[in-house]
């Protein structure tokens, strides 16, 4: 037995090492200069970028349940930037920027792992979207090309090419299209979050919010109320009850979004593979587990019941891609609750309350997006309200001024 | 199967049905602001609690109202239209002439 290995094992503190990956939970303090309503993935991010670039650490993190158990923990982990409006594209596309060297950032590993993603075309409408979703792409850096059957045939040789009489026509290859470990993300920001001496609470719900003089000035929780500089709320499926707190309304409704995972089996499938207009999208995990989800359930719910009605036909249409998955037993199926807007583009920026900042709608998409969100919530925070301009574009008042960003074609079965 | 139960035809399969919307009142287009029409179109109370919304029964192509718990699942009351709304609605047609209405 090596040495070094011997001593390890003999050390006072083993099993547990003496820096451990979170702090262990503290009292409240009175006030904080920034307030984060919400420890998923966005706003552990946010409180990391404000920390290591802005030098602003008198940060709490609330979170009613445990970090990173929201939608954070149950995405499908799908990153990619082909979009199809320009402003979705540049958003999207320094999201996987920062995602690629993330692993280097943290010295600990997301398991970021880029095998491309593969949209197919079924009608000649939705070629004609991909030629323009590809030059988009391509024209803000993305890698991304529109290929013919026989390179489909290629790539995903298990593929059927009639599903459900749908023929493929064409394909939409994204090479930067990548999957990544969403617990390892969500860790990774608070880890580096907490050791610059942000605060995360878990099991700390916020359940009123203070408004003066249209400026937020404090937030009630479980644990008691607490007194703040300014507020970021990015609670995800509960958007609307948190704004509602704080007296406004948004365009936004809560749509669960479910998903399910197979029993693992050789690794056979390397891009991940996705189809509109059969609502299924299906990957490999490295662990060899089929993922597959499709489109939102059908009514407006917060609840993350399960239903059998999505099992039926999301497996028929999983079935109709990869024919032999037929023989594969289901290990799990889950739900998170998403918050949908109508544009299907997230909800960045300025609220009507002064010092509230909104990190939202992020329906079925939010995941590629932690790490920019992330960045650009912490320069609106850090700048007292200067809208970064990557981020303006999504403003709550488009939908006053009617200029949606519309990326529904580009989304809604793929995420 | 999660059962809905419809005014007309009686109990069928969720699959059935198809969701409509809250029911709420619309401003008149003509005479509202965009702000108020813009709440209208996109923004939501998004309730967790009972809500009343318009459903679709497909295959009989019948619209009803129903009150839904968004917390829950459950289904608390279906009833015909007729129930909350005595009288028919006109809306006003854009950009016609308002002495006609
Ligand atoms: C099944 C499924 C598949 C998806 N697939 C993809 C995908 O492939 N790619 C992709 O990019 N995106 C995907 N998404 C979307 C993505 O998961 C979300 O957009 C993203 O995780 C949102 O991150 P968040 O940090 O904003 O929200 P969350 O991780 O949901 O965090 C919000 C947190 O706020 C907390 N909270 C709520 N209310 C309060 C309160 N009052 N007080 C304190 N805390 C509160 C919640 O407990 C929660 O932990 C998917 C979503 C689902 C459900």
């Amino acid at each position: 037995m090596p040495f070094s290995l011997l001593k390890f094992g003999l050390k006072s503190d083993y099993p547990f090492e003496n820096d451990p990956d979170l702090p262990p939970p503290s009292e409240l303090k009175r006030h904080y200069d920034v307030v984060i309503i919400g420890g998923g993935g966005h706003g552990v991010a946010t409180a990391y970028y404000l920390a290591k670039y802005h030098g602003i650490t008198n940060v709490a993190v609330l979170e009613k349940g445990y970090l990173g158990g929201g939608n954070t923990a149950r995405n499908t982990a799908v990153i990619r930037s082909n979009y199809m409006t320009p402003q979705g594209v540049k958003f999207y596309a320094a999201s996987v920027k920062l995602f690629q060297n993330l692993s280097h950032e943290f010295d600990f590993n997301i398991m970021y792992s880029e095998r491309g993603q593969l949209t197919l075309a079924h009608t000649d409408a939705t070629v004609r979207a991909f030629r323009q979703r590809a030059e988009v792409n391509k024209h803000f850096g993305g890698r991304t090309e529109l290929i013919g059957p026989q390179e489909i045939r290629e790539l995903v040789p298990t593929l059927n090419m009639n599903p459900a009489h749908l023929p493929v026509l064409a394909g939409l290859w994204h090479k930067d299209g990548a999957t990544a470990r969403h617990d390892a993300v969500a860790w990774g920001y608070a880890k580096g979050a907490t050791q610059r001496g942000v605060e995360l609470h878990q099991l700390t719900e916020v359940t009123d919010v203070d408004i003066q003089n249209g400026r937020v000035t404090g937030v009630h929780t479980n644990r008691g109320n607490i007194s703040c500089g300014c507020v970021v709320q990015a609670v995800a499926g509960n958007s609307s009850l948190m704004a509602a707190k704080a007296g406004f309304r948004m365009p936004i409704t809560t749509y669960p979004l479910q998903a399910m995972v197979t029993q693992p089996v050789k690794p056979f499938l390397d891009p991940l593979v996705s189809s509109s207009a059969l609502h299924c999208y299906v990957q490999q995990t490295s662990r060899g587990e089929m993922v597959f989800g499709g489109g939102s359930d059908p009514y407006p719910l917060y609840n993350t019941r399960s239903t059998l009605e999505l099992k039926e036909s999301l497996l028929a249409h999983a079935i109709e891609m990869f024919p032999f998955m037929a023989n594969l037993r289901l290990l799990r199926q889950w739900a998170g609750i998403t918050d949908m807007t109508s544009d299907y583009s997230p909800i960045m920026g300025l609220s009507p309350v002064e010092n509230y900042y909104l990190d939202a709608g992020w329906g079925t998409w939010g995941f590629k997006a932690t790490p920019i969100c992330g960045k650009t919530m912490a320069e609106l925070v850090a700048s007292g309200g200067v809208v970064p301009e990557l981020i303006a574009p999504f403003a709550m008042s488009r939908f006053d001024t009617f200029k949606q960003v519309n990326e529904m074609g580009a989304t809604a079965a793929s995420h | 199967m999660k059962i809905m139960h419809c005014p007309l035809n009686g109990p069928r399969n969720i699959s059935e049905f198809v969701y409509g919307g809250d029911v709420r009142q619309m401003p008149q287009p003509d005479e509202c602001t965009d702000k108020a029409w813009a709440e209208y179109v996109f923004y939501a109370d998004n309730r967790a609690g009972v809500v009343t919304e318009w459903w679709l029964h497909t295959p009989s192509g019948y619209w009803f109202i129903a009150e839904r718990h968004t917390v829950t699942d459950d289904i608390v009351r279906t009833y015909d239209a007729s129930d909350m709304f005595q009288q028919r609605i006109d809306f006003m047609v854009a950009g016609s002439d308002k002495e006609e209405q």
